[in-house]
């Protein structure tokens, strides 16, 4: 997957866990969290749809990980390659 | 049959467990003892003679509490739409008008504007104003959702910030009768989550009421691939040598799964365990209730009445606990659900009034004298109305009475329990490995909170925990 497609695939992830939430205006340097609606349970969502949709893991210390988008892209884009 | 998880019981907090565990492919099923779902907070219908057709009731649902308006964020009712994908427009809320604590001499109004309650204090209360505030802070600061939290006095909690009886009375009201199930005091973990969720949020009516939240959770259900089975009662959880449950057997078929949900109560609970530790039983809660319901053939005008809830109590002192006498006419319940959808006056209106009763007492009248009794109930009950709106003239034409032994029948809770058991499981760990308490019993309170209490105990025990297999 490239870098866009991955980053897609996590926008659609948020976009079906907060069907309230405009998706098309996130900044990918932002913290996520910072711009959304989204707490630990909502996470923890993103982690859960990521095995079920891609089959990736994503292990609870790696979290950290997913706090901006720029940040989910560059941790899973090797895990999809 | 094996399954990765078995809720027991369909009511609120089992929809809610099942919906997350079939979303992440979980194969699980729900055992629901009643035709339908909803547990204590489900429906009816009876005929309309009249004119023919049914006319709708809902059982348990005044209010939805924790409402917040469209967009709000990091709200219980939030984070609920986010856990279930459920979008804020398929509750189809209409909020309350205001409701009031009406004691002898002082009324306090509150809506979904915390503002108000504070501007009612300070006109009524004014030397307590501070005092007030204070507590405010403290429930703001307080984290309700610290599941390693024991029991701590409310009423204790209190006395240390409000200076005046009267005030700490009518502030415990609502939340006492909303919630409790602790005789005259509650848990001050459970004090914040009421207060947060009637004073800070406040009340919401879904239209259509208790069903359409039902629909909504049944057909999320459905769509996540759950299985659901009704007139299924579980009669024993199994346990292994370990004492570890592995099953349960459900109208004599052994259903198999390594996660047992239960949320039909702690003691309900044990009953169906074969192997619980005798020392750790949960003792059953004393509160129940009876409510009559008035229809009448037009809805009460506005200028006669606005308010949604009325907390009417007619002493200084508050007193929650079984009523000595069959039933308590010093305080009751007055829900108008017609006041949430105040454009819409055409048609039937509706009133519900909530007593406390005696378990007990209900339980030993002979069946004749037990209709008479519930005919004394609501005789007690339609005055009330008539005094809280002296210049409606609508005519009654329907009218309904449950008693203790009705939320018995048909929600198997012990001694029609309402708010369960006063030994909650806030982490939902039960002395048996691998069974769950979820809904009442865990601690969560009100619709929002069941569902809430579904959705975490779910993330936390299977979910989180079970996420290689």
């Amino acid at each position: 997957m490239t870098a866009s497609e991955v980053r897609q695939v996590v926008i659609d992830i948020i976009a079906d866990i907060a069907p309230d939430e405009d998706v098309t205006v996130i900044e990918d340097s932002k913290s996520l969290r910072e711009q959304l609606d989204l707490d630990s349970m909502d996470f923890l969502d993103i982690v859960m749809e990521l095995r079920k949709r891609h089959k990736v893991e994503v292990p609870q210390e790696d979290y950290p990980k997913l706090a901006t988008l720029e940040s989910c892209v560059s941790y899973l884009s090797p895990k999809m390659a | 049959m094996n399954y990765d998880c078995i809720v027991i019981g369909a009511g609120m907090s089992g929809l809610a467990a099942g919906i997350r565990l079939a979303m992440f492919d979980k194969k699980v099923v729900i055992l629901e003892k009643h035709s339908i779902p909803g547990g204590l907070n489900s429906y009816y219908q009876r005929k309309n003679l009249d004119v023919g057709g049914v006319r709708h009731f809902d059982v348990g649902l005044h209010a939805l509490t924790n409402f917040m308006k469209k967009g709000e964020k990091g709200k219980p009712f939030s984070k609920l739409l986010k856990q279930l994908r459920l979008s804020y427009d398929d509750f189809r809320l209409h909020p309350q008008t205001y409701s009031k604590i009406q004691f002898p001499d002082v009324s306090l109004k509150f809506s979904n504007d915390f503002a108000l309650l504070e501007s009612e204090v300070n006109s009524h209360f004014p030397k307590e104003m501070d005092n007030f505030l204070r507590l405010v802070e403290t429930v703001r600061d307080f984290n309700e959702l610290d599941l390693t939290l024991g029991y701590r006095s409310s009423r204790e909690t209190l006395k240390q910030i409000i200076r005046d009886d009267l005030l700490t009375e009518m502030i415990l009201c609502p939340l006492l009768i909303y919630g409790s199930a602790w005789e005259d005091d509650m848990d001050f973990a459970q004090f914040v989550i009421m207060f947060k969720s009637l004073y800070f949020e406040g009340f919401g009516r879904p239209e259509g009421g208790v069903r359409t939240i039902i629909s909504l959770l049944m057909k999320k259900f459905e769509e996540a691939g759950g299985s659901i089975r009704f007139r299924t009662a579980v009669s024993e959880i199994k346990t292994n040598a370990k004492g570890e449950a592995i099953g349960v057997v459900a109208s004599g078929e052994d259903l198999m799964a390594p996660i047992i949900l239960s949320s039909i109560g702690y003691p309900e609970t044990v009953k169906l365990t074969q192997k619980f530790p005798s020392q750790k039983v949960p003792r059953t809660g004393a509160m129940t209730f009876l409510e009559s319901i008035f229809v009448y053939d037009q809805k009460i005008p506005l200028a006669v009445n606005d308010s949604t809830i009325v907390f009417y109590n007619n002493s200084r002192h508050y007193s929650y606990r079984p009523a000595a006498n069959f039933f308590d006419s010093a305080s009751a319940v007055i829900c108008f659900p017609d006041n949430y959808e105040t454009q819409k006056r055409i048609g039937e209106g509706t009133v519900r009034v909530t007593y406390m009763a005696n378990y007990e007492q209900w339980k030993n009248l002979s069946r004749q004298d037990y209709e008479l009794k519930k005919e004394v109930v609501g005789d007690s009950a339609f005055e009330l109305v008539k005094k809280l709106a002296p210049d409606f003239q609508g005519k009654l034409v329907f009218k309904d009475i449950f008693s203790p032994l009705t939320i018995e029948k048909y929600t198997w809770h012990m001694n029609g329990t309402v708010y369960g058991s006063v030994d909650k499981t806030r982490d939902g760990t039960t002395p048996v490995p691998n069974l769950f308490i979820i809904g009442t019993d865990q601690g969560f309170l009100g619709i929002v909170g069941s569902i809430l209490s579904g959705i975490s105990m779910a993330n936390l025990h299977g979910l989180m925990t079970g996420s290689e297999a």
